[in-house]
């Protein structure tokens, strides 16, 4: 049970104080996976370093029951000069694993991190994604009864985070009470069920997860990337607007509902055949999708502009963050009138999708139909 | 606007007991910084003993050989690495206790443990030292054939005594170093300065009476010099002297370690 308010005087206020918190008070029972988010700065590593009792609370009170264990950062207290095995024992020791339990689960440690072969080597001698995969397999290995997680997911590859984001799927689900605070929305809606949203150090909301991501990305998503729509009227060969029309608003769509696409094209001098393409581009850089069109189907080039309409009825792709290349040709000739690249993002989510499917980022690029049958 | 009285309510307990619940954690750090000094050094462990060993050589070559300090009828090289044996624990105590949380400064912002463990685990680690330059010791006695009496024994009392005035400093200090970051610059100046004022290299004889009671206000001191009387010259401290020390070394040591509790409470935010 954590319950904290933080009362603050804003008449007697000295102007220069700053209040990481203020009049934060929440509960959490046991066993209960709890996600925290919020822009940067909005409070939520203090708010874990209070009931660390890293910090101290200036007023207010919390009160905890039973052992807190701490992931604030990964590889806390590793020496470089101290090989793995060594550190292995060290970083347990400051987590407040018991030794006896580290030596049970020594092996395991070395296998979840995958390097056995380098456990009697000073870890100043190891790679940054060693360094970081065995500094997570020790805290992956910490059994408290209250776990606080601050954002030890935004490391490593993508690999590594998928396997981190594994794990802790599975201590959450083995009956214990986490905090767990992260920008990696998809994660926080695929281990948890409640989360608090909290900004400039107040509570905005705390609710069930998927309406807490919701009003989140109502207010900020927004934000980035400055708006989808990409427009350009004073072209006179090529794309002079561009948009994606999603499910939700901000540019957020949820996976299987239809997805639109609107582009206005225009050219100078009337082609015989066009052809217009565009592809879905996923945050690496990797093409998912290729549409196309070309004008024998409608004979729009021989216009001179045209606004085309594209609707993907069930697109299936992937959770992430995706936008668009364009590509604007002749046909006949296969001359590139116009590529534009990095235009109209947008963003699937699969929140409320399968829920009981842990969805993982990085696990595909897309999710195909199949039917199954035995035989 | 009522203010809740800032508290933060644990079952686990507070204070001196917290810390005997982490003594694992006590014992790891200080294994951490015996291995870590050790580690990559060719000499590896000598070095515990060749500070107060060079200190001896050199003392006794200009102060006994050269200025002809004298040292109450014993020889030179045994009665000043007598008294640098305690001292260097001492100071080495200090040294790396000092600078403790601000060297962990890292741990201190991510992980939560009693903070006292820190500058605890210094003065451990220097104990180790202490032990490996106690052996070459106990060699110098059989080479210049001390008497052994049942004084030596006096010996554990004067440890315990040494150990809580240091710790008592230790706390202090380390912690008002996180707010100051002058205290670790100015504390290897202090130690040298006490150095002199402290019976190492000479003998308290040689402070003239009227200013011996003063002098003696110096825990080092009587400490010092107790450690020297029961080692080589065979016979019990000063309990005159020493007795006022050991009352101080307890009240100070509770006075260091509340107002390390109290700084504690910002050492996060401040270091």
């Amino acid at each position: 049970m954590v319950r904290r308010p933080f009362g603050v005087d804003p008449a007697g206020g000295d102007p220069t104080e700053f209040w990481a918190l203020q009049d934060v008070s929440f509960g959490a029972n046991q066993g209960e996976p709890v996600g925290i988010i919020g822009r940067n700065g909005a409070g939520k590593s203090t708010l874990l370093k209070i009931i660390s009792r890293i910090t101290k609370p200036t007023t207010g009170r919390v009160t905890v029951s039973g052992r807190v264990g701490s992931l604030l950062e990964v590889g806390a207290g590793f020496h470089p000069e101290l090989t793995g095995r060594e550190n292995v024992y060290l970083n347990g020791a400051i987590l407040g694993i018991k030794k006896a339990d580290i030596r049970r689960r020594f092996d395991e440690i070395l296998a979840f991190a995958g390097t056995e072969k380098f456990v009697d080597t000073p870890v100043k001698y190891y790679s940054s994604g060693m360094f970081m995969r065995l500094a997570f397999a020790v805290a992956a290995h910490l059994e408290p009864e209250i776990l606080l997680v601050d954002e030890v997911l935004s490391v490593g590859d993508a690999e590594f985070q998928n396997r981190c984001l594994g794990k802790m799927g599975q201590v959450a689900g083995e009956g214990r009470t986490v905090l767990f605070v992260s920008h990696n929305l998809n994660a926080i809606s695929t281990l948890t069920k409640r989360t608090l949203l909290l900004d400039a150090g107040r509570i905005l909301f705390d609710g069930d997860t998927r309406s807490a991501l919701g009003r989140y990305r109502d207010i900020w998503s927004g934000n980035k990337g400055g708006g989808g729509e990409y427009s350009d009227a004073n072209k006179r060969t090529g794309v002079t607007l561009a948009r994606v029309i999603t499910s939700e608003p901000n540019q957020i769509h949820r996976f299987g509902e239809p997805l639109t696409f609107e582009f206005e094209i225009v050219f100078a001098e009337k082609p015989k055949s066009g052809a217009f393409s565009f592809q879905i581009v996923d945050d690496q850089e990797k093409p998912i999708a290729h549409v196309w069109v070309h004008d024998s189907e409608q004979h729009w080039s021989r216009r001179g502009q045209v606004r085309l309409r594209c609707v993907l009825p069930q697109p299936r792709i992937y959770m992430g963050r995706y936008h668009l290349v364009t590509h604007l040709a002749d046909r006949a000739s296969l001359e590139h009138f116009e590529v534009l690249d990095g235009i109209c993002p947008f963003e699937v989510v699969m929140d409320g999708i399968a829920r009981e499917y842990p969805w993982i980022a990085g696990t595909c690029a897309y999710l195909e139909d199949a039917t199954w049958s035995t035989t | 606007m009522k203010h809740v009285p800032p508290q933060v309510t644990h079952q686990a307990s507070d204070g001196v007991l917290e810390i005997l619940q982490y003594r694992a954690l006590l014992w790891t750090f200080a294994l951490r910084e015996i291995k870590v000094r050790y580690k990559q050094a060719v000499l590896g462990a000598a070095w515990a003993v060749l500070q107060p060993l060079s200190l001896m050589v050199v003392f006794t070559l200009f102060f006994s050989i050269l200025l002809n300090v004298s040292s109450d009828g014993i020889p030179y090289p045994l009665f000043v690495y007598s008294a640098l044996l305690p001292w260097t624990f001492f100071s080495t105590s200090l040294a790396f206790a000092i600078p403790s949380l601000t060297n962990n400064a890292q741990l201190i912002t991510k992980v939560y443990f009693p903070r006292a463990i820190l500058p605890l685990a210094s003065v451990l680690a220097a104990g180790f030292d202490f032990c490996i330059a106690g052996l070459v010791f106990c060699g110098m006695m059989l080479f210049y054939q001390v008497r052994v009496t049942i004084d030596l024994l006096w010996v554990f009392p004067l440890l315990l005594i040494q150990v809580a005035f240091t710790v008592a400093v230790a706390f202090f200090f380390s912690a008002l170093n996180v707010t100051y970051r002058d205290v670790r610059h100015a504390m290897p100046l202090l130690i040298q300065l006490w150095m002199f004022a402290t019976p190492v290299i000479y003998s308290v004889s040689v402070v003239p009476e009227r200013y011996r009671a003063l002098y003696l206000m110096n825990p080092m001191a009587a400490v010092i010099d107790g450690f020297r009387k029961v080692l080589v010259q065979g016979h019990s401290p000063d309990l005159w002297s020493l007795s006022p020390v050991a009352a101080t070394s307890v009240i100070l040591l509770w006075a260091a370690y509340r107002y390390f509790k109290r700084a504690e409470e910002a050492f996060a935010d401040v270091i």
